[in-house]
């Protein structure tokens, strides 16, 4: 199938006229990004997370927009679970990512031959969670330059309403963040894995949790740009430019795709309002890995 | 009366003249006369004389079927026709003279990414689907052609069929509110416009959220909906 064509002249007129009123398809503010619902599995780092839009009347519905499934485990069952860490970096553990876009998400895609979007997400991904120490490397150490932990994301991309690439950060770092591992004893060159049932597992040492908002430039630019773009947003934009943070409001990543020139002043303008947002997610996340673990039981009886 | 089918079941359906719709398939070579399979799951309905039988269901995906409308994007020129994109597994050709009023010299003026209300004209698994601007027997435009200005929303086929349905409260609902236009296709868009901006948000959004894939509010829902909308 070849790919889908630009949106139609009455779509990008419209969309193009109404942001210049400062009106959005949804009904959002220009600076105002889709509430994220999270949904944890049955295993831990198993994590589910929605762009959807939870704002119409009553909470009763939330239409979802985006939709990830983020699966989080340690690489293979009995042995293999842990690996040899390769001769330059003897103390740290590994992490891989994984993650694909497939015609699931939405027909832009073809199965085999990587996006430009895909292309971007993982790269943006592998810079969010894995350059960015989120978790630290040296706690998965088991016997220094022996064995240690090889952590291994695997993201799944349910469905493609635009900015999929905040989603696909969010799950994520909260799949780690939900994630635990069995707890290990060393005796000399012996190493034990205590099974989850017999000593409750341990979680992954994060050193913080860095949140990524994606921003909108159109070519106009009187246009003021749109946080968490729309996929029709998406489309029609001229640039993206991607702020990764945390909530303490140290920067991690800044990309800048797309040919719009940017002010100084507009760049440090959009890391203060991603700053809120990331703090308004930290909330957020917090709170739901709260209310999950509570209705968990992880300790052994 | 409805009942439940899954693709490739046997349905018996007989009538002097019969017509089968969407989803029905008639085998020609398994000998006997009038061997009907379902080639998609859903609802087998059928008319008040047993005439007409078809299977509705709710999908994402278009499949063209013949006579029905559609709103399409014009995405290329070959020739003397346009290709149009109307979200089938392949794109539509339209006759650049299927138009009311078309001649060799006066050829209705559409670009690539125009929108345009049509009629499919063939539907045939084997090719490419073909489209129509204009009633093939009077030779007038009967509402079709090319659609200006206003927004393409994008729904599910169940929605669609919705808007279609007179009875259904949505469109007389915003009807009441502010004047709007609407085409709605077949094929899970509808081209709407109304005056203002906000109108036109509150249209879109509004199918997004009584559509059965996303949302599903029913009248009250909407209303309420509309109540939080500044229009």
């Amino acid at each position: 199938m070849p790919r889908p064509p630009s949106p139609s002249i009455p779509e990008k007129e419209f969309l193009f006229n109404a942001l210049k009123q400062s009106l959005r398809l949804d009904g959002r503010q220009a600076l105002e990004m889709r509430t994220p619902t999270l949904t944890f599995g049955p295993d831990l780092g198993w994590v589910e997370c929605s762009l959807g839009k939870t704002r119409y009347v009553c909470n009763l519905i939330c239409i979802h927009e985006i939709h990830l499934i983020v699966y989080l485990r340690v690489i293979a069952q009995v042995d293999g679970k842990m690996v040899k860490p390769p001769p330059e970096r003897p103390l740290e553990g590994l992490i891989t990512i994984h993650s694909e876009i497939s015609p699931m998400a939405s027909t832009e895609y073809e199965p085999g031959r990587p996006s430009d979007e895909e292309v971007t997400m993982t790269r943006m991904l592998d810079k969010v969670i894995r350059r960015s120490d989120a978790v630290d490397k040296e706690s998965l150490c088991i016997q220094a330059g022996q064995r240690v932990w090889h952590l291994r994301l695997t993201i799944h991309c349910l469905a493609d309403a635009g900015n999929l690439l905040d989603c696909a950060c969010l799950a994520g770092i909260v799949a780690f963040k939900h994630f635990r591992r069995p707890e290990v004893e060393v005796v000399g060159d012996e190493v034990t894995i205590h099974h989850p049932s017999e000593r409750a597992p341990v979680p992954l040492s994060m050193h913080h949790t860095p949140f990524c908002l994606t921003f909108a430039y159109f070519p106009d630019t009187s246009t003021p740009p749109v946080l968490d773009p729309t996929h029709l947003e998406q489309r029609l934009s001229a640039g993206l430019l991607s702020v990764a943070l945390n909530a303490q409001r140290e920067l991690c990543v800044v990309q800048k795709a797309g040919g719009v020139p940017l002010d100084p002043d507009e760049i440090l303008r959009v890391v203060d309002v991603a700053v809120i947002k990331a703090k308004e997610l930290d909330k957020i996340v917090e709170e739901r890995l709260k209310e999950d673990f509570a209705g968990r039981n992880i300790e052994v009886q | 009366m409805s009942e439940l089918v899954l693709p490739g079941e046997q349905i018996h359906a007989q009538h002097v003249n019969l017509k089968l719709g969407p989803g029905l398939l008639q085998l020609s070579n398994v000998g006997q006369d009038g061997f009907i399979i379902s080639t998609r799951a859903g609802e087998l309905k059928h008319s008040a004389n047993n005439s007409k039988w078809w299977i509705e269901s709710n999908s994402r995906r278009y499949i063209p079927a013949s006579q029905e409308s559609v709103v399409g994007v014009v995405i290329a020129r070959s020739g003397e026709n346009w290709r149009v994109d109307i979200g089938s597994a392949h794109a539509a050709n339209l006759d650049g003279l299927a138009f009311e009023g078309a001649t060799k010299r006066n050829r209705p003026n559409l670009k690539v990414g125009s929108v345009l209300y049509a009629r499919v004209s063939l539907a045939h698994k084997d090719m490419e689907p073909e489209l129509e601007c204009f009633d093939a027997q009077t030779r007038k435009a009967e509402g079709f052609g090319e659609l200006k200005g206003g927004f393409l929303v994008r729904c599910s086929l169940k929605m669609s069929r919705l808007l279609l349905d007179p009875t259904h409260f949505l469109l007389p609902l915003l009807g009441s509110r502010f004047p709007l236009e609407a085409a709605t296709g077949l094929n899970g868009r509808v081209w709407v416009n109304a005056k203002d901006t906000r109108h036109i948000i509150a249209i879109s959004r509004c199918i997004e959220a009584v559509d059965p894939d996303g949302g599903g509010l029913d009248e009250s829902g909407v209303k309420k909906l509309l109540g939080t909308m500044d229009i």
